[in-house]
Parts: structure tokens; C-alpha cells; sequence
């Protein structure tokens, strides 16, 4: 038996995000305090624990659609390395989630312009870094609409008239489509339906390989970090009370809210 | 290539009363490249759990567990995650994938995540797949809805379709006939003779005593009760 082809040089990059003691309190409530981790290329992170644990606050700390208390979220970026995005100016911070950072939202609504056609859903993100050839980005659009599996005839339809699934999908493919390195998920397979939902893992999990992308994803549903996530963050009460290699959090849970979790999945 | 040394661990259960099971003390072994090593021992004597150990599905309270060079007990995570895609591979008695993903997709998957081109590592999980006798007809489907024998085998074939340099089998022969049962057979002895370090659990007396050069007795390194 021999292998066909060698595989590509590993190299080592350092890591891609690191945050440092992040805190987010909500005047004397803890919204998330003394999270730390470094995630690195093509890592997939997920973000577990029950509702009001901290795992949204976190996520949108990092994403800067909050200003933590205290902390730093260093991001590594393009031109000038890394640098912390909780003090780096707005405009700087607005340009990295146009360029480099992607955030899909649970509900598509919320990332998606409702009155405005799927072709011009995607178009947007390109034209705001600039891309100004109609026929370059309705060809990208198309190109997109593809990957996420969504006909090139609905192009002019508003996402109005998509299914929930189908909206899931445009919102993946509006962020994806200016090539960022980090992609911020909330629940997003949340209210969908589970054969939408194993359709929208399936092209995740795709798009993560083949883009190298790295991301972060909170969610409730274990199945979906067992099956998407390399590592994983346990949640409660706004602190991280365990983190490690997925399967190993999952097959062997060293924390009593840990084993609660785990065991309380029911069985199909 | 497999190293394991002094290793211990308890679980702890702590929504039960914070009950201590100890579950493995002492426990050391080693596999050389090239040598197939079968651990044996009545069920619940731990060989699963010492499989999990050395995967790094489970931690280790105590010792060490080199494999290629890496402490899996003490790594950490990107590095087990790349010591799984590039070194080590795991042939569990359960395939687990993303619903809808095609069985030779998810044969080549460990392969395209080394970055090995599509179209070669399609060809190689369709050869692995003609082997094991998986029907042509199904290799565009997803594997979920096969039968549990075509499932195992199509989880062999996802073990093999990388050439790991340490392997480790979870009762590969389980309810296969005997065509299959001979393919997979082949398949371990083929990765011995390149050069691969396997340990195993085989419960098929008759495929422990070909394949295998050695046993270890996993009972020795169960606790005594308290």
C-alpha cells in the first residue's frame, strides 16, 4: 500500500486570534469574565452551555458588536499583524468585519437585506470592499449562489420569498463571498429543520476545509460541535469551566455542568 | 511508535454522588513500527478505555503515551488533532459522519484533509471500497441508511485510506463474513509490511492469532477495588 501523494508542508503560523482575560459585565452582572484562548488557521472553536451562560455576550465581544469591560481580542491581521481590536479605531474595526471577519447570525434576517435581491445580498459585501464591475459581481454572486446550493434562476428573487433554509444558506454565502479568515457563527442551524440542518453542516464543514477558514460557533447542540468543532468551550454562568480537544470534552467531561450536558443529550 | 507508560485514570462522576471509578493504574506497553499488538482481557477490564487513552479521547490522570513523539497525555489540541490527521488513525466499531455527505466522500475525507488532491483520493477510496464490496451503486449515497456491516466496512475503508503510521483497531472483524473478514485481514497485514505500528482489539480469536505478533493482557493494569 503506498500513498499517493505527499501531503502539503505543514507549516507553523501563530495563532490567528488571541484573547486574553475578556470580561463583559452588564452593570454588577457577569455577561462573560476570564475568557482566554488562542485559535489557530483553520481551527473551528465551538462555543457550548445553556442559555445566559456568556456564549453569545463572548461571541459578540469578539466579533466587536460589544466592547468588553476589560480584555484583549488580537487579531492577526493582513497588513500590520496582529493588533487588539477592542482598542484599534471603528473604522479600522469596520473594515476587518467587511474583509477579514464573517458573522452569521442564527436568524438570516438579521444578516441579510431583506428588501434587496440574493444576487445584490452578495454583491453588497463585494462592492463595499470595493469591487465595482456589475458583470464581475453578479458572475461572483452566481458563482456563490452554486456553493451554497441555491439556483442561479432565484438570483433576482428577494430572500423574502426563500425558505428558512435557503435564507441560512444566502447569509453564509453573503459573508463568505469577500474571502475572510474568521467566521463568527450563532447557532446557525438553529430553528431549521434537522435534514435543512445536516444539508447547511455538510456545506459548512466543506467550505471550512477547502478555504481554510477558521470560526467560531455557539450553539446548543452538541451533535453539531461533535460534528463541526475541533475544539471546544464549556460555558456557565459567563466563565469557561472546561475546554479542550471536542471528542475528549464530550467522550470524557471532567466538570459536573460538563456531565450534566453530555448526559442529558437524548438518544435517537 | 507507540509508546505507553505508568498511566493511570479515574473518572469521576459527579452528578452521581461524586462517585470514583479508578480504571486503569500502571498501565504500559509498546507497539514497534511494523508489529501488530492485540490487547486482551474480559470486557470491562478496560481495553476500550486504553484505546480512548491513546486516541486522546480520554485524558490521563497520570504516566505518559508517545506516539510518534508526541505525549498525547500532555499535548496540546492542535497538535492531537495533527497527530490524528497525519500519524495516528483509529478504526472504531461506530462510523459517525455528517448526514448526507456521499460514502466515498467520506472515505476520502482523511485524505482531502491532508490535502491530497480530490480526484486522487476519490480513486483511492473507490478502490478501498471495491475491495471491502461495497456495491458501486452505493458510493454516491450516505452511508447512514446502510445495513450495520456495510457501515463498518465503510469505516474501514475511511481507516485505511490513509497509510497512518500508527493504527488502532477497535474489533475490525466484528460481524463481517468471511470474504470481508479476509479482505480486512489483508488490508492489517499490508499495513504492517509498510511499516505501521497497530494495536488492536480483536475479539475473533482466529483473526487475533494471524494478524498479530503479540497480546497484551490489559487485566494487569486493572485496579484492584478498594
Amino acid at each position: 500500500m503506498t500513498l499517493h501523494s505527499t501531503p502539503k508542508p505543514q507549516t507553523a503560523p501563530g495563532p490567528l486570534l488571541q484573547v486574553r482575560g475578556l470580561e463583559k459585565r452588564y452593570g454588577s452582572r457577569i455577561g462573560c469574565t476570564d475568557v482566554s484562548f488562542d485559535l489557530f488557521p483553520g481551527e473551528v472553536m465551538g462555543i457550548v452551555g445553556e442559555s445566559g451562560s456568556g456564549k453569545s455576550t463572548l461571541l459578540n465581544c469578539l466579533a466587536g458588536h460589544l466592547t468588553p469591560d476589560c480584555g484583549q481580542v488580537i487579531f492577526d491581521t493582513r497588513t500590520a499583524g496582529p493588533c487588539d481590536t477592542v482598542t484599534m479605531g471603528e473604522p479600522e474595526r469596520r473594515m476587518l468585519s467587511r474583509t477579514d471577519w464573517a458573522f452569521v447570525h442564527q436568524n438570516p434576517r438579521d444578516g441579510l437585506r431583506m428588501g434587496v435581491s440574493a444576487g445584490g445580498n452578495v454583491g453588497e459585501r463585494l462592492m463595499a470592499v470595493g469591487a465595482r464591475h456589475y458583470g464581475n459581481i453578479r458572475d461572483q454572486a452566481l458563482d456563490w449562489l452554486s456553493r451554497v446550493e441555491i439556483a442561479a434562476e432565484r438570483i433576482d428573487d428577494r430572500p423574502s420569498a426563500f425558505s428558512g433554509g435557503m435564507q441560512q444558506r444566502l447569509q453564509i454565502a453573503r459573508n463568505l463571498v469577500t474571502g475572510p479568515r474568521l467566521v463568527f457563527m450563532d447557532e446557525p442551524t438553529g430553528g431549521l429543520d434537522v435534514s435543512v440542518q445536516a444539508r447547511l453542516l455538510d456545506l459548512l464543514r466543506g467550505l471550512v476545509r477547502r478555504m481554510g477558514l477558521s470560526a467560531v460557533i455557539v450553539t446548543h447542540d452538541l451533535a453539531v460541535v461533535r460534528l463541526l468543532a475541533d475544539r471546544l468551550m464549556v460555558m456557565k454562568d459567563g466563565r469557561v469551566v472546561e475546554a479542550g480537544l471536542t471528542d475528549q470534552v464530550l467522550d470524557d467531561p471532567q466538570h459536573g455542568y460538563t456531565q450534566l450536558l453530555v448526559s442529558s443529550v437524548l438518544q435517537v | 511508535m507507540i509508546t505507553v507508560s505508568d498511566l493511570s485514570k479515574h473518572f469521576t462522576l459527579h452528578n452521581q454522588g461524586g462517585t470514583v471509578i479508578p480504571v486503569m493504574q500502571d498501565a504500559h506497553l509498546h507497539v514497534a513500527p511494523g508489529e501488530c499488538v492485540a490487547l486482551i482481557g474480559a470486557s470491562g477490564a478496560g481495553k476500550s478505555t486504553l484505546m480512548r487513552m491513546i486516541y486522546g479521547n480520554y485524558l490521563a490522570d497520570h504516566g505518559a503515551i508517545v506516539v510518534g513523539g508526541v505525549d498525547v497525555a500532555r499535548a496540546a489540541p492542535r497538535d492531537i488533532l495533527r497527530l490524528r490527521r497525519e500519524t495516528l488513525g483509529y478504526v472504531s466499531q461506530f462510523l459517525r459522519v455528517v448526514p448526507r455527505v456521499a460514502t466515498r466522500d467520506v472515505v476520502a475525507e482523511p485524505l482531502l484533509a491532508l490535502g491530497v488532491e480530490d480526484a486522487v483520493a476519490r480513486a483511492r477510496a473507490e478502490d478501498l471500497l471495491a475491495r471491502l464490496r461495497i456495491p458501486e451503486r452505493l458510493w454516491g449515497l450516505s452511508p447512514t441508511t446502510f445495513s450495520g456491516g456495510e457501515q463498518q466496512r465503510v469505516n474501514i475503508a475511511r481507516g485505511f485510506a490513509h497509510t497512518y503510521p500508527a493504527l488502532l483497531l477497535d474489533e475490525p472483524t466484528a460481524s463481517l463474513d468471511a470474504a470481508n473478514r479476509a479482505t480486512v485481514l489483508g488490508l492489517i497485514e499490508e499495513a504492517k509490511a509498510s511499516g505501521a505500528a497497530i494495536l488492536g482489539i480483536f475479539h475473533d480469536e482466529a483473526a487475533r492469532h494471524q494478524v498479530c505478533d503479540r497480546e497484551v493482557d490489559v487485566t494487569a493494569f486493572t485496579p484492584v477495588a478498594a
